[in-house]
């Protein structure tokens, strides 16, 4: 496996990358992890002949090789490092032919690292049509590497790249040496003799970015530092310079190579497609108008559409449960497995249809070029939030999880928005919210009542709630961009790339691999969890447990055989571990108007919110009516009284103070693991955690006092 | 007539001379903004912040405080 050569695939974004190497692998695609870094890493074998095959590597789309931001510095770490275990024995370049002199500035500077570059030429057609005729062998020969042209999206021209690639393979075309604006001979030299051997424009590289470079110890770094400050070597204008001088060898090779038949004709400028698509998407009226309706179509999908998949799968797990209670011998290890460990999965298995629909809707916006039209009108607005246009994909990834949310923050180039994004996403609902809100809502908000006889009260409680969420996120950035005040450049120069008819190949791709890593990752907690809190609800300190059977039937000597049972069960709750831990913090919930088996599940949700529902499930089983096998949780959970006034606990001054702790709190340990990962460091998922909880307890408290 | 990318109004040309702000100048270099290429604002988002330009045959957008570190010439 390790001996295939290894070819990587560079482009600006949008120039066909992901396409070629869809049509380039087929099915053989594989997605792993770069050592050290959480980003996706899309590898995928190509089989260029019968027997013979190559790895290839998708790497992040970029402009140049500078990065501007997280997920573009991987790119240097790759190619900068011949060490690195990714590095590749070539590379091809994907260049858009619509915007040829752009693309060719990256593919020179990838050809001068010296890696051997084939250049793949893309939209010939758009550009054909556009009124430019490129001459790719002239092209060729000009830049003196394989060119070939190719249809990524139809796959046509994969033959003429394999040769290309066949032969940068076999010949391992000299890289130039010549630097694109010389620098002094001793500053090579310094860098050679303290760093070792390399190609003098991966020196300067190094030289430049080694802030960025993984591969550097502090030392070399400082080493670095040292180096620029003898050579009064300036990195800012060593770039800048370099950048329009290969933009000016670019141009003139791109003179020789393209004919610009507008010019020769004197045609008018063709509008085109994307031309006056924008005229109705960044019409400052109708492009909100036109997001709104997106946005509302989006949750409807999510909440009416997906309810027949959800109905479905509900129903199998709970088919599949009773099946197991019937051929299964009634105990204590056969509830653990049905009401703990499988009531558990299908929790999780019950968010998929929702996870599916949004991430189908999200890689749609994303596939067509539609987002970055959002993030256009929306920058404006998000900015006095401290915000950025670009938070907007964040803020609504965040509606189905937090994490691929948080991770999308990595194209925020700059450092404040991108925490304050990370920071502030957790409050939008996400959908492990939704089934504690449709069951507390089903418990506080009468089903039939509407608003003007038109709107469903429970419907609208229920937007309220992701509403509040949202207002919430948003406030909260503008706090943090108070207390942050941090100088830093923020910018926004963005291609909006041409509207383009989605890939579905690839979205299902995407959305299989975010449900897939959905229901493993919060899969692995919740079993974990209701394996603990089953141990913790039936083991208890001491022989405490195991003393309450005679200790009740000695104090009820009147009671009947099933309500002794219930008496004993709750009582046993109450003597376990899980029952001490309600108890302890108690004190603490109480002005929230929770008892101690709210508090059971408070404690439990703090791994993972999903848990309420399995945990007030398992806990009303324990405690409550076992002989009643049909009554489902919300059933349970309607027929608890309230010890001190006579009457149900769960009245509305409980309902909504949960829901809003709910809505509010921190209660993921993904999220929060996330969180340190993208920011490297711990201060800031503890900040979040607390900020998070003690917004949910004040708010929590305030309702619950305010109509208690 | 000489003044910045952000003075433009929508539907104007203009030819870019410069930079004033070297951090932002090279992101712009590396996106096709050069000197001496023509440039069209084609679109301004609601309250007129950001703004696209088309800039070499596609669409860039930018904040309206970018687009005043870029000196422009209209014919």
């Amino acid at each position: 496996m390790s001996k295939l050569p290894k070819i990587a695939l560079i482009g600006n974004p949008n120039a066909g990358k992901s396409s070629l190497f869809n049509s380039l692998t087929g099915l053989n695609q594989k997605t792993g992890n770069f050592p050290g870094v959480t980003m996706d890493k899309h590898t995928g074998i190509w089989e260029l002949e019968p027997n013979r095959k190559a790895e290839v590597l998708d790497l992040p789309g970029i402009y140049s090789i500078y990065p501007k931001s997280i997920d573009e510095e991987l790119v240097i770490n790759i190619l900068g490092n011949p060490a690195h275990p990714d590095y590749p024995d070539m590379a091809i370049v994907v260049a858009d032919a619509s915007n040829l002199k752009r693309n060719l500035l990256l593919f020179s500077q990838v050809r001068d690292l010296g890696i051997p570059t084939v250049l793949a030429l893309n939209m010939v057609d758009v550009a054909e049509n556009q009124g430019y005729v490129i001459n790719s062998i002239k092209l060729a020969r000009e830049l003196n590497i394989e060119v070939a042209e190719i249809n990524a999206k139809k796959g046509i021209g994969i033959n003429g790249l394999r040769l290309a690639v066949e032969k940068t393979l076999k010949n391992r075309y000299a890289s130039n040496d010549a630097l694109p604006l010389p620098v002094g001979d001793d500053l090579l030299a310094d860098i050679t003799a303290q760093y070792g051997e390399a190609d003098p424009y991966r020196s300067l590289l190094w030289l430049m970015e080694h802030d960025r470079m993984k591969m550097f110890s502090e030392a070399q770094r400082i080493g670095f530092d040292r180096l620029q400050d003898k050579h009064h070597f300036n990195s800012k204008s060593y770039k800048t310079s370099e950048t329009v001088k290969r933009y000016e060898a670019l141009s003139e090779i791109v003179e020789r190579c393209v004919i610009n038949l507008n010019r020769q004709w004197d045609a008018p400028p063709v509008k085109t497609m994307t031309d006056r698509l924008d005229k109705f998407f960044l019409h400052p009226v109708g492009g909100y108008l036109i997001f709104l309706g997106i946005l509302f179509l989006m949750f409807q999908a999510v909440f009416t559409w997906a309810a027949y998949p959800m109905d479905a799968i509900d129903g199998g797990v709970a088919q599949l449960n009773d099946y197991l209670k019937e051929i299964l011998p009634a105990s204590a290890l056969t509830g653990l497995l049905t009401d703990g460990l499988i009531a558990g999965i299908g929790g999780v298995l019950i968010f998929v249809p929702q996870i599916a629909f949004l991430f189908f809707f999200i890689s749609m916006l994303e596939e067509t070029g539609y987002m970055s039209r959002v993030m256009f009108i929306m920058d404006k607005l998000m900015r006095r939030f401290g915000l950025n246009g670009k938070s907007v994909v964040p803020l609504m990834s965040g509606v189905a999880c937090a994490v691929p949310a948080i991770m999308s923050t990595r194209s925020i180039g700059s450092w404040k928005d991108r925490l304050i994004t990370i920071m502030v996403t957790p409050l939008m609902s996400c959908s492990a919210r939704l089934p504690i809100y449709t069951v507390l809502i089903a418990l506080v908000v009468p089903e039939k009542s509407t608003l003007f006889g038109m709107f469903n009260l429970q419907g609208l409680a229920l937007f309220g709630l992701y509403l509040l969420g949202f207002f919430m996120a948003i406030l909260s950035a503008w706090v943090m961009k108070q207390l942050l005040q941090v100088k830093e450049k923020s910018y926004f120069i963005m291609e909006l790339p041409t509207y383009k008819g989605p890939r579905f190949k690839h979205m299902a791709l995407s959305i299989y691999n975010s449900v897939k890593a959905f229901v493993f990752e919060a899969g692995k907690i919740i079993v974990a969890i209701s394996i603990v809190l089953w141990v913790l609800a039936s083991y208890g300190p001491g022989d405490s447990l195991s003393t309450v059977e005679q200790s009740v039937r000695q104090a009820n000597p009147t009671l009947s055989a099933p309500e002794l049972a219930n008496k004993v069960a709750a009582e046993k709750l109450e003597q376990s571990y899980a029952g001490h831990f309600g108890h302890f913090i108690e004190p603490v919930i109480k002005p929230l108007g929770y008892d101690w088996k709210i508090g059971i599940a408070l404690i439990t949700s703090f791994a993972a919110r999903e848990v309420f529902v399995g945990t007030m499930s398992t806990i009303y089983s324990l405690g409550g009516e076992v002989d009643d096998e049909n009554a489902t949780i919300k059933n349970r959970m309607r027929a608890e009284i309230n010890p001190e006034t006579g009457k149900p606990l769960y009245d509305a001054a409980l309902g909504f103070s949960l829901l809003i702790f709910y809505a509010f709190a921190m209660q993921c340990m993904s999220t929060l693991a996330t969180t340190y990962r993208e920011t490297k460091s711990w201060k800031y998922p503890a900040i979040q955690f607390l900020y998070m909880t003690t917004l949910a307890y004040l708010s929590a408290f305030i309702v619950y006092q305010l109509l208690a | 007539m000489s003044g910045t990318l952000a003075d433009l109004k929508v539907g104007e040309q203009a030819e870019i001379i410069g930079f004033t702000d070297e951090l932002l100048s090279l992101k712009l270099l590396e996106m096709g903004c050069l000197p001496g290429t023509v440039i069209e604002l084609t679109h301004q988002a609601p309250f007129g912040d950001p703004i696209a330009i088309k800039v070499s045959g596609y669409t860039l957008s930018m904040r309206k405080e970018e687009a005043a570190t870029i000196q422009v010439k209209t014919k």
